[in-house]
């Protein structure tokens, strides 16, 4: 009876081992490679989280690089969506778990990364070799202090991507030239074209432009200072120039001069691809989203004209986690990949337009023209509206969240949910809550 | 502490005679001691892993919200956090996006439960008659409910798209209007519905086939004998047969309901499903957590939801009691 009991007392402890054990599995904390890079039999592991399309993983980058050096391996990781991306990347570097070695950093979260991350993020200011890009672009992802948390990839110079032949059914011009001269210089000129184009097209149903978020934004990066002043304190409700898009896009929404559709949402890509909208106002990057969308069919139908102002919407930035078991290799394979050379085959390939000075200049960059956009001299168009980005460019630490929010209000309009007045008291409301 | 529990609780036993009182010897006393322990502390030593875990993974988080949403915290600093008391819900209480979205989730709620358990109730019927290839159909029912939530809700967002989707190309086919599903309230919550509908009805129907198959035969006998007809024998053999089984998929499908989260983010995608579209149209409580959270970044507020989340679900459930007592009181 004694054995027999012994064994049951040792079953009940084995229960309850069992039980403490799950709770701390459950509970333990992070191992030696949180960010799943390290080192193993000499050969070195890097992993990559990036999102939309920024052309490194896409041109064959990373295979080359592993080419070169035979001992790195590299796992990039892509998300579709930024906002998705973004909210991810927040909770792991919160939780200290889950990281990559590498991490894009989109314009938008640059600010906020610096004010309440820099700790996290590894710094670039010794990594020789890396003084080739425009001052601002650096300037953006550098601490007070002058930490650099990462480095930049591309930037967002504006044109105005166009569908010639819907142009030539509604009795426009079609030579790019003598379409950016219908709207030079002023926004309210591009739409005033819309409204000439919606009386004279005939042929089905196409709208002007694809979102009037599209039109808000390319106007509002226009200006050095959008929703933030460079003090950190939010002006969105006060400065003229967000008041001045946002009048203006309200004007083509309630014109029906859009088609309705989100930008980077569902029916956007569909709507590319069955041509439902005859322009669109295109950052650099957005090229290459157009022409994988818009597909073989619509190839030699679109081409880009210079936009009425110069304006810088979006670009990225690659870091490095601090905690990264692989932090020097990391940072040398970042360097790399943002040279000069690299960035300039990023953009002949899909049109990124670079963010280092060396490569702007590069006679590959300047002569560059796109075949699927009817052979358009897209290095000396996006080249030029480089020169036109306003050389101070303040950014905020909701930047991205607020932008966000703008473009719903936007829809509000376009939906016909809210008249404009309502639908800008309805966003202010939401900043607020998002915020403060 | 995994051990400590589990002797406090053995040990907490209150002492209670011997079986055999007057035994012989110290040993035999020990050996009764031990059987004792064996029959009032094994059940409690094989039940503890799971109150362990529970402790762990639920309750302890139960509290960590409480006192979270009792704070000022941001998502990217958790380390810092500010005590403000119930302002979290004093502020919830005055937002008119909370009532929005309690009012979305339960409308969704309502428009995807009710067709879906009288369509299970249905399928189950007819499933319960013999016919060929029962066992095809049976398991043909489960299949939406085996998909992930993100890949029924993605083919249904195209498949309800505005300018190319497959419904609104039906629809113009017999001369109707396109509908935009996502931009407007109605159509909006109707096609989030849809997906709920299509994913849990099968799942539904099985239980209910379950429960009809353990009603007796004879009872179906005596009331074609009585001259019932199907129908008949449907609402007054069946119904009445599997009344439990009905209610339990009622509470199933009323927490579902609440939490509805994944087919409204999917449905909208990108930051307009985080918002439940441009005018918070189909925003459910779970979306407004997860916008607090994960897109304002404000933990203390989105935990303020979550607790506010629960007590809707206590309060339904305690209402519930309330009329079912005073229901038995009156008959």
């Amino acid at each position: 009876m004694g054995t027999l009991g012994s064994l049951r007392r040792k079953a009940v402890a084995t229960a309850a081992a069992v039980g403490a054990l799950a709770l701390v599995v459950g509970c333990s904390s992070g191992d030696d490679s949180a960010t799943g890079g390290g080192k193993k039999d000499g050969k070195v592991t890097i992993t990559m989280g990036m999102y939309g399309v920024m052309g490194i993983k896409e041109t064959g980058l990373l295979e080359q690089y592993e080419k070169e050096n035979p001992n790195v391996d590299i796992k990039a990781e892509i998300a579709g969506d930024e906002q998705t991306y973004y909210t991810a990347l927040q909770t792991r570097l919160a939780a200290g778990k889950g990281l990559k070695d590498i991490q894009g950093i989109e314009i938008g979260r640059a600010k906020e990364i610096t004010e309440t991350q820099a700790d996290k993020f590894a710094d670039f200011s010794d990594v020789p070799g890396t003084d080739h890009f425009l001052p601002w672009k650096e300037s953006q992802i550098s601490t007070k202090d002058g930490k650099v948390l990462g480095l930049g990839t591309d930037i967002g110079p504006m044109a105005v991507c166009y569908r010639k032949d819907y142009f030539e059914k509604a009795g426009l011009p079609t030579d790019r030239e003598e379409v950016a001269k219908l709207w030079a210089g002023d926004w309210n000129k591009y739409v005033e074209v819309g409204r000439d184009f919606k009386k004279g097209f005939k042929g089905g149903d196409v709208a002007y432009m694809d979102a009037a978020s599209g039109l808000f934004n390319a106007m509002v990066y226009g200006y050095p200072e959008q929703y933030y002043d460079d003090k950190g304190e939010l002006i969105y409700d006060s400065n003229p120039a967000v008041k001045e898009a946002w009048n203006l896009a309200a004007d083509a929404a309630e014109d029906g001069l859009t088609a309705k559709l989100r930008q980077f949402q569902p029916g956007w890509d569909p709507g590319l691809a069955n041509g439902t909208f005859a322009t669109a106002v295109c950052p650099a990057w957005m090229l290459s989203h157009i022409s994988e969308k818009a597909g073989d069919a619509n190839k030699g139908k679109w081409d880009v004209a210079k936009a009425p102002k110069g304006a810088n919407w979006g670009g990225s930035f690659l870091g490095v986690v601090e905690q990264s078991p692989v932090k020097e290799e990391a940072r040398k394979l970042v360097a790399w990949l943002t040279a000069p050379e690299q960035q300039a085959h990023i953009f002949k390939e899909i049109g990124n337009i670079p963010s280092s000075r060396e490569a702007l200049d590069s006679p590959e960059v300047k002569n560059a023209k796109s075949e699927y956009f009817s052979g358009a001299p897209i290095g000396q168009i996006f080249g030029a509206a480089a020169q036109e980005i306003p050389d101070k460019q303040v950014l905020g630490r909701k930047d991205g969240t607020i932008k966000d929010t703008f473009s719903q209000g936007l829809a509000l309009i376009e939906q016909g949910d809210a008249k404009r007045d309502e639908a800008w008291k309805t966003t202010g409301e939401r900043i607020e809550k998002a915020v403060g | 502490m995994a051990t400590s529990t589990t002797k406090a609780l053995a040990g907490d036993e209150p002492p209670r005679p011997s079986p055999r009182p007057g035994g012989e010897g110290t040993a035999r006393r020990r050996g009764a001691l031990w059987h004792r322990l064996d029959i009032k502390g094994a059940p409690y030593a094989f039940v503890a892993p799971f109150f362990i875990i529970f402790a762990a993974f639920s309750f302890y988080p139960l509290i960590y919200t409480s006192w979270i949403s009792l704070h000022d915290v941001e998502l990217a600093t958790l380390d810092v956090m500010e005590w403000v008391a119930f302002d979290n819900y004093v502020e919830l209480w005055g937002d008119s996006r909370f009532w929005n979205a309690a009012q979305n989730t339960i409308t969704i709620g309502v428009i995807s439960t009710v067709p879906q358990l009288m369509m299970a109730l249905g399928m189950a019927h007819l499933l319960n008659y013999r016919m060929r290839a029962s066992l095809f159909f049976r398991v043909a029912s489960l299949v939406p409910y085996a998909t992930s939530v993100a890949a029924a809700a993605l083919v249904f967002t195209m498949i309800f798209e505005r300018d190319f989707g497959m419904i609104n190309w039906a629809l113009g086919s017999v001369g109707i209007d396109p509908v935009d599903w996502e931009a407007d309230k109605w159509p909006a919550q109707v096609a989030i519905s849809t997906i709920v509908i299509w994913r849990w009805t099968g799942y539904n129907a099985l239980l209910y086939l379950a429960a009809m198959q353990a009603i007796p035969a004879d009872r179906y006998e005596a009331a074609s004998l009585d001259g019932a007809s199907r129908w008949k024998q449907f609402i007054h053999v069946t119904i009445p047969g599997i009344r439990s089984t009905i209610v339990f998929t009622i509470v199933l499908s009323t927490i579902g309901a609440t939490q509805l989260f994944g087919e409204p983010l999917i449905f909208g995608q990108g930051p307009n499903g985080v918002t439940g579209g441009a005018d918070n149209q189909y925003q459910t409580l779970g979306l407004l957590l997860y916008e607090e959270g994960w897109k304002n970044y404000q933990m203390g507020r989105s935990a303020t939801v979550a607790w506010a989340m629960f007590m809707l679900l206590v309060l339904v459930f305690v209402v519930q009691r309330v009329i079912k007592r005073l229901r038995s009181r009156t008959s």
